[in-house]
């Protein structure tokens, strides 16, 4: 299934690209040249151990922070192609919640917990300028039914929510303006490993069925096996390993890979 | 200098009237955007009008006919002591007519008389940041307003048609102005807001210890936000006013005995007063009592 989907969704220019990117936080290093091209439909895995760069890289790839060296290009939904960091701020901001979307490992970051769940999933359709209750909240009801939360809940606040189902709400939340790429950074940790293993049945559905790009970032090897086609192994900074998921996990190269795949699979 | 007091002439120096009216200005010139100004100190308490007086006083001359209002009552404590705190540092005449008046300071209501254009309408704001209940940040209301990104506002209408299967939002309900940036009208009645469409008076609001200005130009287009499928409605009343029987005007309900009596009458007294001298009469105004009544009660 994930050869077929490799193959459907692949024009010839990638949908982002990251060219040497590099980012210092004053003398420490945040991740230095990071170089790779991203299609459409396709899921790059980022793994390394905490303090390795991920988050940083994510941050850089997703404009919340502005490299030190190198660029992030884009192909925009009318085929030009952008540098992310040239873009006005209403453009980057129109971008982030149209084109774009960002799962946060705590839930709370991504969602409004003030208010109910169909707001919550609602927003975006209001700040791109839906002006139609009756539209938006069908649109909210149709996106719960597809990430399993019941449709009373439309109206409760993600307060009394679990934390599955706060990550369930986070993912229709970004996934209603069908966006062509996600970021998702450690969308499962924190779960339980029933819930963990429904909501990475739940991505898998919907980005296989969406045709979605994603660039997940998660320590968890696992979490990539599955998901991912293709797979960075980052340490200090750099990227040390890439390749497709499969051959690196089953196959590492490099010793630190080794350790990081024997370390993990023992457990 | 007022010579009878030894303050300067409506009490604020000169300096600090020309950094306001610089405010003024620049916020006729946006409307709608709130302009930064170096709210002073006041001789009275925050949340008692501090940035309408201070507008007022920048505004006003020796010619203006001052009227204040205070939920559309001339007579309450605020409304009375701003009144007399400018009949005494500049001199000018007061009036609770609507119509004599040429600058009118209001807290939470417009008047029912329709605004001309020799007017200033002075807004007392308590909170002019419409997005302050939803983003608490300073820093990032001030983008969504410069990016125009005002899906947030309509999120709290949903919230409200969601709960309540209505628009709850009765009060300081926010409003467009120009096309452009969206304000919070201060704490009137929703009621009121269709008043300031196109409104022929000039219109400033000030926010004191929110140092913030604000205006609506004359003849400016004000649009309430609100839903396709759940347009903007103000309030309505089941009965008239039971002192001058009036209708489609703002009434306040008032609480007669402890067995459930109740009346509603008009919140703007001057309309109501001007209706009653003019001979028109509620099915109450002989027995209400004499305080609620006015003058014209006895009749």
């Amino acid at each position: 299934m994930r050869e077929t989907n490799r193959v459907r969704a692949m024009p010839d220019a990638p949908l982002l690209s990251a060219e040497s990117l590099t980012k210092f936080y004053g003398p420490r290093l945040g991740c230095a040249d990071v170089s790779f091209d991203l299609h459409e439909g396709e899921v790059l895995a980022v793994v390394g151990e905490s303090g390795s760069g991920k988050s940083t890289l994510l941050s850089l790839l997703s404009t919340e922070l502005a490299p030190s060296r190198g660029a992030v290009r884009y192909r925009m939904r009318d085929g030009s192609v952008r540098d992310l960091n040239a873009l006005t701020e209403a453009e980057r901001r129109f971008l982030l919640r149209t084109d774009w979307g960002f799962v946060r490992q705590d839930a709370r970051e991504g969602l409004r917990m003030g208010v109910s769940a169909g707001a919550n999933v609602g927003e975006r359709l209001m700040a791109v300028g839906d002006r139609h209750y009756g539209r938006i909240r069908a649109t909210a009801l149709d996106w719960l039914g597809r990430v399993e939360i019941e449709a009373a809940r439309i109206d409760d606040t993600p307060q009394s929510f679990s934390g599955g189902m706060r990550q369930r709400l986070q993912i229709a939340r970004n996934l209603v303006t069908r966006p062509r790429l996600v970021f998702m950074d450690e969308p499962t940790s924190g779960l339980d490993v029933s819930v963990q293993a429904r909501l990475l049945d739940l991505i898998r559905g919907l980005v296989a069925e969406l045709g979605l790009a994603v660039v997940i970032v998660t320590h968890d090897l696992a979490v990539a096996r599955l998901l991912s086609h293709r797979i960075m192994v980052m340490r200090q900074g750099r990227v040390i390993e890439t390749g497709l998921t499969d051959q690196v996990l089953d196959d590492p190269r490099e010793a630190y890979t080794q350790l990081l795949v024997s370390s993990v699979l023992a457990a | 200098m007022s010579a009878a007091t030894g303050y300067s002439f409506a009490y604020l120096d000169e300096q600090t009237k020309r950094m306001i009216r610089r405010a003024i200005l620049k916020a006729i010139a946006v409307p709608g955007y709130q302009v930064p100004f170096a709210s002073r100190e006041m001789p009275m308490p925050y949340g008692w009008g501090t940035g309408g007086v201070q507008v007022t006083a920048s505004i006003i001359g020796p010619d203006d006919v001052l009227k204040v209002i205070d939920q559309g009552s001339d007579d309450t404590t605020n409304a009375v002591s701003i009144r007399k705190f400018f009949a005494r540092t500049a001199g000018v005449a007061t009036t609770t007519k609507t119509r004599e008046a040429t600058v009118i300071q209001t807290r939470h209501r417009i008047p029912e008389a329709k605004l001309g254009e020799h007017q200033i309408l002075v807004y007392q704001v308590p909170i002019p940041e419409p997005l302050r209940f939803l983003e608490p940040r300073e820093t990032e209301t001030r983008r969504l307003h410069a990016l125009a990104d005002y899906g947030l506002m309509h999120v709290k209408l949903y919230e409200d048609i969601a709960r309540h299967g209505h628009i709850a939002t009765t009060y300081a309900y926010p409003a467009e102005v120009a096309g452009r940036y969206v304000m919070d009208p201060s704490p009137i009645p929703k009621f009121d807001n269709p008043k300031m469409d196109m409104c022929e008076a000039l219109q400033l609001f000030g926010a004191g210890r929110e140092k913030r200005i604000y205006a609506v130009p004359p003849c400016t287009r004000v649009r309430s936000l609100d839903f396709e499928d759940h347009p903007f409605t103000v309030q309505s009343f089941r009965e008239p006013c039971a002192l001058c029987a009036a209708t489609g005007v703002y009434l306040d309900e008032v609480v007669l005995d402890d067995r459930g009596g109740r009346m509603f009458v008009c919140s703007d007294t001057d309309f109501c007063e001007e209706r009653r001298a003019d001979g028109h009469r509620g099915h109450l105004l002989g027995e209400a009592p004499a305080a609620i009544a006015g003058e014209a009660g006895d009749a």
